[in-house]
């Protein structure tokens, strides 16, 4: 697919017309060819130590995820002591990418993991729903930061996007990845709530273009939430992109992969779509809970031999 | 009139509610006493056995749960099933065994029977394996028998469907769950009990049926960290049966060793006790 990009891309964002017709301009996505394509690939398979390999690179991309209103301290800082050491009685266990967090339980997130090299996500702008002022979101953003994150997950608006006003979502990405200053930004779009795959592809560009670093699928508040088609025309308007600018935005499904074999799938994805230029924690993540004790438990079964159970994982 | 065209049964796999094919796609030939040809069964990969462990395991919460007034109606409630499946089990029984339709019958009769004794036994286990004991203070002290979890189940090879039946039922009393590979050369009987089982409240999970050889699935539910008990009753060959027993130590499962077993005779208690734990617990008198 070849795709005519304005140059320059800037001009596209100059006005909220000129911002459709582009977006708009952009060809439309075939939904049963993407769906056909992710199913397809979800069959392959990958064995021994191919799968190993797989196994631990899934675990190096895990932002591993707290996102409830019960999210207490003591929660935090285990969740914290498992990201560093998903298994404590592997060493070889690599740890995971980063947690992720609300704002207010970053700086004791940062407390803990120190200089450790993990990341520390922050959802902001008031998610899940981002429904408030730019002004809030802004300070949700700023302290997030302030505290100690050094990636934010902001949500877009949805009933602006929705309701054709792109400019808007344009300039609140753009306002919030200012205010993000050296943090990265990745921006929710929440596929779950874009209808069509044609709205997810726009919504990729809409967000690219604004100054996003990563592009990410879903709160993981909706259902559905990451689903592979969906992640497929995410990872082709990444492609596309570069093509057009020569930079690399990352991708982020989050929300409902929950085994080691919607794992692996995700990465075919990646590897037959972007290619292996993307298989690193860089430039791709997976937001996910319950996902990193199934690749424990696989991952202890292709060590020992025999099948782990769930007794010898933590209880999140 | 046109002649019918037969209509063939799939013998599958009973894993989570469900009837699967195994996995690995593979079936084997099961033959009458006589070699003649019966039936193509599912034959079974450890893949299944894992699937058949995840599924047992999310039942335990729910099975052990429930009231054991209620696991009793439930389990007596596959009898009355079994009963309407009688002539089907009979000549299953017949075809498997190479025995008279007489000798087939009385067979059956035994394994309903014993289902339904099993079925009984619920909502009394706690008052014959548990206790009230005396101890020196104010307090009360109760032992309570506690079900050990996913019990792994080789059942008999020879008696396909009583010596099934007399291994099966005692587990799923104290409120276990089980994964039960059926025997190799046998295996219609059970199929058609996990049909009885699928439609008799009986819920999905609780019990998981596979058909297949011992000495392949086996190995991979002995050495499960996930299985909690063993039985080894239908292990024939003594140095298998010792390789599992090693394997079963790796997470301590409590195992039964292979016995050569009456399987007419009075069960007694001693398979209601090899599948529960005892708990005991201390209550202040007074106040």
């Amino acid at each position: 697919m070849t795709l005519t990009v304005p140059t320059p891309l800037a001009d596209a964002a100059t006005s909220d017309a000129a911002l459709r017709r582009f977006l708009h301009g952009l060809p439309g996505v075939d939904q049963v060819g993407a769906e056909g394509r992710a199913a397809n690939l979800a069959t392959r398979s990958i064995k021994t130590t191919a799968k190993a390999y797989a196994i631990d690179l899934a675990i190096r991309m895990i932002d591993l995820t707290t996102l409830e209103g019960a999210d207490t301290p003591g929660k935090v800082r285990s969740l914290c002591a498992k990201a560093v050491r998903p298994d404590p009685t592997d060493p070889s266990t690599p740890s995971v990418a980063a947690v992720c967090v609300y704002g207010d339980l970053v700086g004791l997130a940062r407390d803990y993991l120190g200089d450790s090299g993990l990341h520390i996500a922050a959802v902001a702008t008031a998610f899940p729903s981002g429904r408030a002022s730019l002004e809030v979101k802004l300070a949700d953003t700023r302290h997030a930061v302030a505290a100690g994150a050094d990636e934010i997950d902001m949500v877009i608006d949805r009933g602006a996007f929705l309701s054709g006003r792109y400019l808007q979502v344009y300039e609140e990405i753009a306002a919030v990845k200012d205010a993000c200053g050296e943090a990265h930004l990745k921006v929710i779009l929440e596929t779950g709530e874009l209808a069509t795959y044609d709205n997810v592809r726009r919504a990729s560009w809409l967000a690219m273009m604004a100054g996003a670093d990563f592009i990410k699928t879903s709160t993981g508040k909706i259902a559905p939430a990451a689903t592979l088609p969906v992640t497929l025309v995410m990872l082709e308007a990444v492609r596309d992109w570069r093509d057009a600018t020569g930079t690399l935005v990352g991708v982020k499904p989050a929300g409902g992969i929950r085994t080691t074999k919607d794992a692996l799938r995700y990465l075919v994805l990646v590897n037959e779509t972007v290619g292996i230029e993307w298989l690193t924690p860089d430039l791709f993540r997976i937001g996910a809970s319950s996902l990193l004790n199934d690749l424990l438990l696989q991952r202890q079964k292709l060590a020992s031999g025999h099948y782990s159970g769930a007794d010898y994982v933590t209880v999140d | 009139m046109a002649d019918r065209l037969e209509v063939r049964k799939t013998y599958k796999l009973f894993i989570g509610g469900a009837f699967p094919r195994s996995e690995s796609g593979r079936s084997y030939e099961v033959t009458d006493t006589k070699g003649r040809f019966l039936a193509n069964a599912a034959h079974a990969s450890r893949k299944d056995a894992r699937d058949a462990v995840t599924a047992a395991r999310k039942a335990f919460g729910g099975w052990s749960g429930a009231t054991a007034y209620n696991r009793g109606q439930v389990l007596y409630r596959v009898a009355e099933v079994m009963e309407g499946r009688r002539a089907q089990f009979v000549a299953e029984v017949a075809a498997a065994e190479g025995v008279q339709n007489r000798r087939a019958e009385a067979v059956v009769d035994a394994a309903i029977d014993r289902w339904v004794w099993y079925a009984g036994w619920t909502d009394k286990l706690a008052q014959v394996l548990g206790s009230a004991n005396p101890v020196a203070g104010p307090f009360f002290n109760f032992s309570t028998p506690e079900p050990t979890g996913v019990v792994a189940v080789l059942a008999p090879q020879d008696s396909a469907l009583l010596g099934l039946v007399s291994v099966l039922a005692p587990v799923l009393v104290a409120g276990n769950t089980a994964v039960v590979l059926s025997s190799y050369a046998r295996p219609l009987p059970a199929v058609t009990l996990s049909e009885v089982l699928a439609t008799s409240d009986v819920p999905g999970g609780v019990v998981n049926i596979l058909t297949g050889a011992a000495a392949e699935v086996g190995p991979w539910l002995a050495s499960h960290l996930d299985v909690n008990a063993i039985d080894l009753s239908g292990v024939d060959d003594p140095d298998l049966a010792r390789e599992l027993e090693k394997a079963a130590a790796d997470n301590v499962k409590r195992v039964r060793r292979p016995a050569s077993e009456d399987w007419n005779a009075d069960p007694g208690m001693s398979r209601l006790r090899a599948w529960v734990e005892t708990k005991t617990v201390w209550h202040p008198i007074g106040v």
